[in-house]
């Protein structure tokens, strides 16, 4: 019997991407009865669905940010590899390497399977397990920096350059506008595998989740609240904080910052330049154009189904390499690569 | 030494607002660079590179013959810069890994290289590079760094790094060339000073300090001579056997924007002056003259309606003669015995104007309406010449500000220091129901009036674009111009001369602020 196109039980409603036969959502962006969650940020982990499935990182870190009755009704853990049968769908988390305890979505119905990546990056991360590819016959992407222009460099040189400004401006504060889940952890792991042994200073919006990942099991080093009173920390230190506060009034305690910002956007000089960055750093916790189109080809799917970012380009170039490329415009998906909290460290 | 390392100089200038992190920069790079790298950089950013052969469209056809073309056309649209997009896009080829090639060597190589080798010259180097290093050749090949260091920036910091005055090296600038080996052996005491050989070079500028009450006081009217202080640019003029040119204050070389004074440069002799539009006998508003210094190479119909003129201050140099040594009524006497003999078309020197009082002067300097006048200049009768800003030998006593009371209506962040305040604001006054725009100012305001301006900015702001907020139609702010004129190119139709915040006006209501009509009438058609 030929299996059935992935197509036929997994769609896309208003609320997301939908399991038929398995009647629940993946990161859908209004609350559901049923949703499989790929990762704790904001645009993937929304708060007050009926039940909720994912990794016990994830749901540690949606507790944390939206309060334990907000992050599911009933919440359900699934340690990755494991597999839970929904309704007849065979369901598996696999790592995606984005941030800690994201997960590919993977499901298999009738012999036919389907990928759901969720955000993903392929370089090694310390903070976070390394991508798994899983051969499917629909794998649903991103497309957050699919343009050949974006190309990642090794995140250990763009430490470098950062610790080289530092040592060049030795009574400067440089400051790094990072998001708080994720980033700002690899950025500081990243720092203690160059050697960085200084306190970290953090505004009090990355605090948290900084305490949370060291409860989970990732050592991040000394780290101290960017308070008025600790003032004497900041000359020649590297403090973190939400990229909305690095130019805000948040930003005068420190001694005569230099704003950076860590980001795959700051490969565009533009892009750096209109946020009156001084000290871009190309970091991303997401696959760049080439680690997208390799993905597509290790994965080995016919078919790749794109919820956000710039698919035209991904699309065009799929095409060429014989892949069908679709794209979902799902809505709700969006950057968390730079997040402008309004009125964020006011 | 490569071309890399000129890309990390190029990166930290684009990076960096401050205009002293861009000084040290430099300062770094004239210190560190070895010749000849380091006086081609220079030249790069001085803007006096000129390759003769490599341009923008060689780029494209390279880049369009090795990327896909529906991916270069999506990319260049989000990236903008076409330079840039290309820097980004080129296919890295891992096995590539000859040295990548000097600064210096690149710009010999374009040179010599014939327009059909170009191409897989520039390719070749493009597949060694990184990113960054590609987007510096890119740049140096097509022109046009644009990396917010001027060539008076690179000059200052080269006078800071070598102890030099910096009029000193723009008295030698135009007689030397990249790589500038000569110049940097003068600079650093390893050979003599460079001869610019006839070359018309540019002599800095004497300048006026403004002129505060206290110093009003104790000056006495038989001690000094006035002027007109006119509103266009400054220049000076150099013609000579060896060449003609119009120098800007910062001695950028204008002369090409005017080419209809070309013809009157045919006497021997520097001379300062006013570079004004003056149209039967009347100077046009500044705006005007400013539309001829935005083309490079004005149209005819641009120069016969937007006819140039120069209007004479001083006289410098008369043949070989160096008059500037001379006391200020001597070296009037000589312009106007040369101006007498010479005759040069399309200019006129500058009248002195009589007075017997101090008190008259003042008379005098209220009394001027015309919006082609920014007030007086005061000029010692026994002063010499002296390049830059010297206290108490020349006054520029400006006529008092005009005010109005117009609505903030939009603020923005500024830069450097300011980042993190709301410093920029943009005004408007009332036509009708309605506030339009009329002008922006970035300055005027104390610590403690922009701390306020801030503060208020945050609590009522109704909504944001990227940087810039709209706030509630209710804060009145004094604004203080030198003139204002009528606009095509702006919505409220007025264009405002250097506004900037005199008060902030927590007393008065928005509703009594200034009407857009109260300001057009003070404008004389």
């Amino acid at each position: 019997m030929l299996s059935p196109h992935p197509e036929t039980w997994l769609c896309t409603r208003p609320e997301g991407l939908y399991c038929k036969p398995g009647d629940f959502f993946v990161d859908p962006v209004r609350p559901v009865p049923r949703a499989v969650i790929t990762h704790g940020h904001s645009d993937h982990a929304r708060p007050d669905h009926g039940a909720v499935l994912a990794t016990h990182e994830t749901l540690v870190i949606m507790r944390a940010r939206m309060g334990k009755d907000r992050a599911g009704r009933v919440q359900q853990e699934i340690p990755y590899g494991e597999v839970l049968e929904i309704n007849g769908v065979r369901v598996t988390l696999r790592p995606a390497g984005h941030v800690l305890g994201s997960a590919q979505v993977v499901m298999e119905w009738k012999g036919s399977r389907a990928v759901v990546s969720g955000d993903y990056k392929r370089r090694s991360d310390p903070t976070c397990a390394p991508f798994e590819p899983v051969p499917c016959d629909v794998f649903v992407t991103e497309a957050t920096f699919a343009l050949p222009v974006f190309r990642h460099p090794d995140p250990a040189e763009e430490i470098g350059k950062l610790l080289h400004s530092v040592a060049l401006f030795p009574e400067r504060t440089h400051v790094i506008g990072c998001y708080a889940l994720g980033k700002a952890q690899r950025l500081i792991a990243l720092l203690r595998e160059a050697g960085w042994d200084r306190p970290v200073p953090l505004h009090g919006a990355l605090m948290k989740l900084c305490r949370l990942y060291e409860e989970l099991g990732v050592p991040l080093g000394p780290l101290e609240p960017a308070t008025v009173a600790n003032k004497a920390l900041f000359v020649g230190n590297i403090v973190l904080a939400p990229p909305s506060a690095i130019q805000d009034r948040w930003a005068r305690r420190l001694a005569e910052p230099v704003p950076c910002l860590a980001s795959g956007w700051m490969r565009v000089r533009q892009r750096a330049r209109q946020g009156g960055v001084e000290l871009p750093l190309v970091i991303s916790d997401h696959a760049d154009w080439d680690e997208l189109l390799d993905t597509c080809a290790e994965v080995q799917a016919p078919e790749i189904w794109i919820t956000h970012g710039r698919d035209e380009a991904l699309i065009h170039a799929l095409a060429q390499r014989g892949q069908r490329g679709r794209a979902l415009h799902l809505v709700g998906l969006g950057d968390d690569e730079i997040e402008d909290e309004p009125g964020g460290g006011e | 030494m490569s071309v890399k390392l000129f890309a990390s100089l190029l990166e930290s200038l684009v990076y960096t607002p401050s205009r002293n992190g861009k000084l040290r920069l430099l300062r770094h790079w004239f210190a560190t660079a070895p010749d000849p790298d380091r006086g081609v950089g220079l030249a790069a950013l001085a803007g006096e590179l000129a390759l003769k052969t490599a341009k923008p469209a060689l780029v494209r056809d390279l880049v369009a013959g090795r990327t896909d073309p529906t991916l270069l056309a999506l990319s260049h649209d989000y990236v903008g810069d076409f330079a840039e997009t290309v820097a980004l896009i080129w296919p890295e080829r891992p096995g590539a890994n000859q040295p990548p090639p000097g600064l210096a060597e690149v710009v010999e190589l374009l040179e010599l290289t014939s327009k059909a080798d170009l191409p897989e010259l520039i390719a070749s180097w493009l597949d060694v590079l990184d990113a960054s290093a590609r987007f510096a050749l890119i740049k140096l090949v097509t022109g046009g760094l644009r990396v917010g260091a001027s060539a008076r920036l690179a000059k200052t910091a080269l006078a800071e790094w070598s102890g030099t005055a910096l009029d000193e090296i723009e008295e030698v600038w135009h007689g030397v060339a990249p790589p500038y080996i000569p110049l940097f052996r003068w600079l650093e005491g390893k050979g003599p000073r460079p001869d610019p050989n006839g070359a018309p070079v540019f002599r800095p500028l004497m300048l006026a300090h403004p002129l505060e009450e206290k110093d009003f006081a104790a000056l006495h009217a038989a001690d000094w001579r006035a002027e007109w202080k006119w509103d266009g640019i400054r220049v000076q003029v150099t013609s000579g056997p060896g060449g003609a040119r119009l120098w800007s204050r910062g001695g950028e070389d204008v002369s090409a924007s005017f080419p209809d004074l070309a013809p009157s440069l045919t006497f021997h002799a520097v001379l300062d002056g006013e570079l004004l539009v003056v149209r039967e006998g009347e100077v046009a508003p500044f705006a005007d003259l400013q539309q001829r210094l935005n083309r490079k190479a004005p149209g005819a119909k641009l120069q016969q309606q937007h006819p140039a003129m120069i209007r004479l201050y001083d006289i410098l140099m008369d043949g070989e003669e160096d008059l500037r040594s001379l006391p200020f009524d001597a070296r009037r006497a000589r312009l106007e015995a040369w101006f007498a003999r010479e005759r040069p078309p399309l200019m006129d020197v500058s009248p002195l104007i009589p007075f017997s009082s101090m008190e008259e002067l003042a008379a005098i300097r209220d009394g001027a309406r015309a919006a082609s006048i920014e007030g007086l200049m005061l000029k010692r009768a026994d002063s010499a010449y002296v390049p830059g800003r010297v206290k108490g030998l020349w006054w520029k006593w400006k006529r008092d500000p005009l005010t109005i009371d117009a609505v903030l209506m939009y603020a923005q962040r500024g830069h450097g220091k300011r980042s993190s305040f709301y410093s920029d604001f943009t005004f408007g006054l009332w036509r009708g129901e309605e506030l339009v725009p009329i002008g922006k100012a970035y300055s005027g305001y104390t610590d403690e009036e922009l701390l306020w301006l801030d503060r208020w900015i945050r609590n009522n702001t109704t909504a944001r674009f990227g940087p810039v907020r709209e706030v509630e139609k209710e804060l009145v702010l004094e604004v203080a111009f030198d003139a204002a004129q009528r606009s095509g190119r702006h919505k409220s139709g007025v264009a405002l001369r250097f506004p900037r915040i005199a008060r902030i006006r927590r007393d008065k209501p928005a509703s009594e602020a200034d009407r857009l009509e109260t300001l057009m009438a003070t404008i004389p058609d």
